[in-house]
């Protein structure tokens, strides 16, 4: 959020050492290098990198619409000689993969530097992915800073980098990374100008013949880049005790020196292209050589190439996140031990709104492709109610998808976010409407971008910097798009909205139900909790069905209301047939 | 400075309690008491009503940002069944704060204050002075300055014998 990064800036007393995340390190470095445009859209752990360039001036801050197209803004703006960076979370690169493998060819002008952010672990992504192979896929030079003084430093370097061989530079952080602290020296910010645009077609119009020769020059700038590896001090060879050497990157260095703290390393600040000599080198200076690294044997595979004796990680360790206490069991060569407990799973908020329209969807027993966002949490039982999940924008085009495989089904709904139909649905619904696909599309409209902490996007009418914007109608988009009927209800209204959806499901025509309610986490208005009768409670937890975090069964084999949690929306109140739940009037 | 190994502190609790805020608020008063500081944290998802756990590690110098498993010397808890998963990073002779959550009710300490008293009384065990925390306290919270005040102050000045009993 804004205020955590404010909250920074203002109060460190001495103002050359700041605690700060690897985001906001990002955000630093980045500022420190002359740092002219920013975009993203907000994922975690990537989030905080542009609420943090925010609070610069000098910097043109942006929430994009979706990562392609922050990824194309910072490309333009390097082009035109502004020093550019994009951020966003694994998945999001995915999003902006189509541009990032062709600007490999064109190159930029001024730096630009593409900040990516793995979740080992996934404490908050739908996959797992190990974004560094993108750097071999799209052959681009690839940073890996450990904590966030070198993610300061690095991105600075990053820039050079870009600019000394015409290159986008990948930045990859990983949660441990971007949500870890650390007080960092910081610096100021160094006055550079633009860079001249110039026109330059075989270099900036991918059409074949400027594509094939565009070819070349990204395989030369490779073999120019493997020979920078080698000399770059971002590859730093630690020698200690020569009878234990790992080879690392990013976090895993740091557990490293926590429980091996005399042991060489040679930890790869620039992992890609590989600095074969040097680690070939490191490999002689060391008795026993083990590579550690988070997820996929990226190292591991490349050091086979090279023909290295080396000790791997047992293959349990490419699951999940690696934790300093495994590295003992990572030099023995045993399995990764197993999580000492589950940890407590996510619910939406006491006062969410997403929750009363998902109590309908069970309660019609519809079948719902969902999407990403606060929503997913209502496939968890009790309320049980999203049956796919993909990616973002997903939820609308395997709606379509599943309807054609099962055409005699039409209690099947399709479920996306406000942020995520601009993000990426509005494409899926005009699919629907071009192809003839009638059904049922639900808009869950909270007016912000929840998950990630509530940012705004193109229907909220406020941009990054909470300026004033045109905002987006989202009911009069979806009419442009050709939906039949576009249908506006409170969220709340659970009355209304399920026999609206009973109505619709009924006629074959394609329908938006925009959902709308505000998300709890921006109004946090409470009205008084419902008065428990426990002489009427039957027990029979229909209540509880909501998943609601301030109901609960209480010891006494009733429920309990936590009067704290409760912001009085009346959900189970409605769903109690012997009114043991009593609404309180505010 | 006065403390010349790494002080690691695991704060704990469900999302919407404000475990974040509590560890930020240590890790800045060891920042100006001029200790390296380390800090892990997770945001998204799990915030939401899920397990939340953050790390504060202060010393002459940190590596890890994540406290290795059995080195916690405090395990701030505001959740007992939170609390009661974390043993196992408990240091042997480190200090558990699932005892303390009693005191939270016998205190009549309202739920958001409860991160501002549980800094008080850890801050009865670290080497970071009075006057930098209630600094650290009037910045994290421009609003309700005086109640946050007042809570940290019955964590830090609470009769020893009334902790021992408890712990």
């Amino acid at each position: 959020m804004l205020n955590a990064a404010a909250l920074n800036m203002k109060t460190t007393t001495a103002p050359q050492r700041e605690l700060l995340s690897g985001d906001e390190a990002v955000a630093r470095g980045a500022w420190e290098a002359g740092l002219k445009v920013a975009a993203s859209y907000p994922g975690t752990p990537a989030t905080e990198i542009l609420e943090a360039l925010a609070l610069y001036s000098e910097v043109d801050a942006q929430w994009s619409v979706n990562e392609k197209v922050a990824f194309e803004v910072a490309y333009g703006a390097a082009l035109g000689g502004a020093r550019s960076l994009m951020a966003c979370k694994h998945v999001g690169l995915n999003v902006a993969m189509d541009p990032l493998m062709t600007a490999a060819y064109t190159g930029i002008n001024a730096g630009l530097v593409v900040v990516v952010a793995d979740d080992p672990g996934l404490h908050s992504s739908q996959n797992e992915q190990d974004t560094r192979w993108v750097s071999r896929y799209a052959k681009l030079p690839l940073v890996e800073p450990a904590d966030p003084a070198e993610a300061r430093e690095y991105v600075q370097a990053a820039f050079e980098i870009s600019e000394q061989f015409d290159t986008p530079v990948l930045l990859r952080l990983t949660t441990r990374v971007a949500h870890s602290k650390q007080d960092v020296a910081v610096g100021e910010r160094a006055v550079r100008p633009n860079r001249p645009f110039q026109r330059d077609a075989a270099k900036y119009v991918m059409v074949p013949a400027h594509a094939a020769a565009r070819h070349r020059a990204v395989e030369d700038r490779l073999v120019r880049l493997r020979a920078f590896a080698e000399k770059t001090p971002l590859n730093r060879v630690e020698l200690r005790d020569r009878a234990l050497g790992f080879v690392t990157a990013g976090v895993a260095y740091l557990y490293i020196r926590e429980t091996f703290p005399e042991a060489s390393v040679l930890k790869l600040g620039f992992s890609y292209p590989f600095c074969d000599q040097k680690i070939r080198d490191f490999a002689r200076l060391v008795n026993e050589l083990v590579v550690v690294e988070e997820l996929d044997p990226f190292l591991e595979d490349h050091l086979r190439g090279l023909g290295l004796t080396f000790k791997a990680r047992h293959p349990s360790f490419q699951l999940g996140e690696l934790r300093p206490e495994h590295l003992p069991a990572i030099v023995r060569g045993e399995a990764k031990p197993a999580k000492p407990f589950p940890a407590r799973r996510p619910v939406l908020c006491s006062g969410c709104a997403h929750r009363a329209v998902f109590s309908v969807l069970r309660d019609l027993q519809l079948t719902v492709t969902g999407d990403i966002g606060c929503y997913t949490l209502g496939a968890a039982p009790p309320l049980a109610s999203v049956h796919t999940c993909l990616c973002m924008g997903a939820g609308f085009t395997v709606h379509e998808g599943l309807r054609r495989a099962l055409p005699g089904d039409r209690r099947i709904v399709g479920v996306m976010g406000d942020s995520t139909f601009i993000h990426s649905g509005i494409t899926g619904l005009i699919n629907a409407v071009y192809n003839r696909m009638p059904g049922v599309l639900l808009i869950l409209d909270n007016a912000t971008t929840a998950m990630t902490g509530a940012q705004p996007h193109p229907a909220t009418g406020r941009t990054l910097r909470d300026e004033p914007t045109r905002t987006l109608v989202l009911e009069d988009l979806c009419r442009a798009c050709g939906a039949e009927h576009v249908d506006v209800v409170d969220a709340k209204d659970t009355a209304a909205l399920k026999q609206l959806l009973q109505q619709r499901l009924e006629e074959r025509a394609l329908t938006v139900i925009i959902a709308r309610s505000p998300c709890w986490q921006l109004v946090r208005t409470k009205a008084g909790a419902p008065e428990f009768k426990p002489e009427l409670c039957q027990a029979c937890y229909e209540c509880l069905e909501i998943d609601c975090p301030a109901i609960s069964k209480s010891e006494d084999g009733l429920i309990k209301i936590d009067i704290a949690r409760c912001t009085g929306c009346n959900l189970c109140v409605e769903r109690c047939a012997y009114e043991a739940l009593i609404p309180r009037r505010a | 400075m006065s403390e010349q190994r790494v002080v690691n502190i695991l704060f704990c609790g469900v999302g919407g309690q404000g475990v974040l805020k509590a560890a930020e608020i240590a890790g800045l008063v060891a920042l100006r008491a001029g200790y390296a500081v380390r800090k892990s944290e997770v945001h998204g998802m799990s915030q939401r009503g899920g397990s939340v756990e953050s790390h504060v590690r202060f010393g002459p110098a940190v590596h890890s940002p994540l406290i290795p498993e059995g080195a916690a010397d405090f395990v701030v808890c505001f959740d007992a069944a939170e609390g009661a998963k974390y043993r196992h990073m408990l240091k042997k002779d480190g200090v558990h704060f699932g005892p303390f959550l009693p005191l939270v009710r016998q205190q009549g300490i309202e739920p958001r204050y409860e991160n501002t008293f549980f800094l008080g009384l850890l801050s009865r065990y670290l080497p970071l002075p009075r006057d930098a925390w209630l600094h650290a306290l009037e910045q994290a919270f421009p609003r309700a300055q005086a109640e946050n005040r007042r809570c940290f102050l019955l964590g830090a000045e609470m009769d020893a014998g009334r902790l021992k009993a408890e712990g």
